[in-house]
């Protein structure tokens, strides 16, 4: 499933996809296409997420990712959109897997344009560390000892609070 | 009042169901009240559990969130993803 969005205040660029799907995806394709045709993006940062074959110390053989059909979507287009108020982004790509999954196997590709590095590299991280704590993904993986339950990370929640500062006040994104 | 529930991940296979429509009593008006008076009327996985988090109507909820009829409540655990 693919979600459309537009920050109307950019033009060209502006352009937000989600995109929600059990089959990969190929990376390069999709950063081209979000760089394609815009002379004035200066920088591109990318993260891809992968799955692990140890887990807490358990050998991971597949994991499964579950999510809530709907909000998902509606979750992370206000958490890039976040991200849009707060820093200079031209384009952004957020592309997350779900369903069953090996290790190796990509999970997760955002992707974020802009006309300098800095913004970018900042846009990027946001958007990753508000989808591991905001976006209703949850993965389940089948490891040596049985089926397990992902618990969530303290890391994890530290990561999302650092953004919720001073100069980074949000409304829509009260950590409950 | 009529509520569609939703139940996701480790709570939804604790409870047994992935939703539910439900008719509630009068008096219950927030996030948190629905929560209390299902974990005391069958929902006893509800009741077990620390930091459940909520949504309603697709968008992240507190336990004082106000809810009203029609509305789509979730209840699931901390999410996990990427």
């Amino acid at each position: 499933m693919v979600t459309k969005l537009h920050f109307s205040r950019q033009s060209p660029g502006g352009d937000v996809k989600i995109v929600l799907q059990t089959e990969d995806f190929d990376v390069g394709a999709e950063l081209d296409a979000l760089t394609d045709g815009d002379a004035s993006i200066g920088a591109l940062v990318s993260f891809l997420g992968f799955v692990r074959d140890l887990s807490d110390g358990q050998s991971v053989a597949e994991m499964t990712l579950e999510h809530y059909p709907g909000m998902t979507e509606k979750a992370l287009a206000t958490i890039v959109t976040e991200a849009s108020k707060r820093w200079n982004i031209d384009d952004a790509l957020v592309i997350h897997r779900v369903g069953p999954l090996k290790p190796c196997d990509r999970i997760v590709l955002v992707a974020v344009t802009c006309e300098h590095r800095h913004q970018a590299f900042a846009a990027c991280e946001f958007i990753m560390d508000y989808l591991k704590t905001r976006a209703p993904f949850w993965k389940r993986e089948s490891t040596s000892n049985g089926l397990r339950w992902v618990p969530e990370r303290a890391t994890d929640i530290a990561a999302m609070q650092r953004w919720d500062s001073a100069q980074c006040s949000s409304s829509e994104l009260t950590t409950y | 009042m009529s509520l569609r529930l939703l139940y996701f991940a480790s709570l939804k296979e604790n409870l047994g169901t992935a939703e539910e429509n439900i008719e509630m009593p009068g008096g219950i008006s927030t996030v948190g009240a629905l929560r209390d008076w299902l974990a005391t009327n069958g929902r006893n996985a509800i009741a077990a559990r620390r930091n459940l988090r909520y949504a309603v109507n697709q968008d992240m909820a507190s336990p004082d969130t106000t809810i009203r009829d029609g509305d789509e409540i979730a209840f699931f655990p901390p999410v996990t993803g990427g």
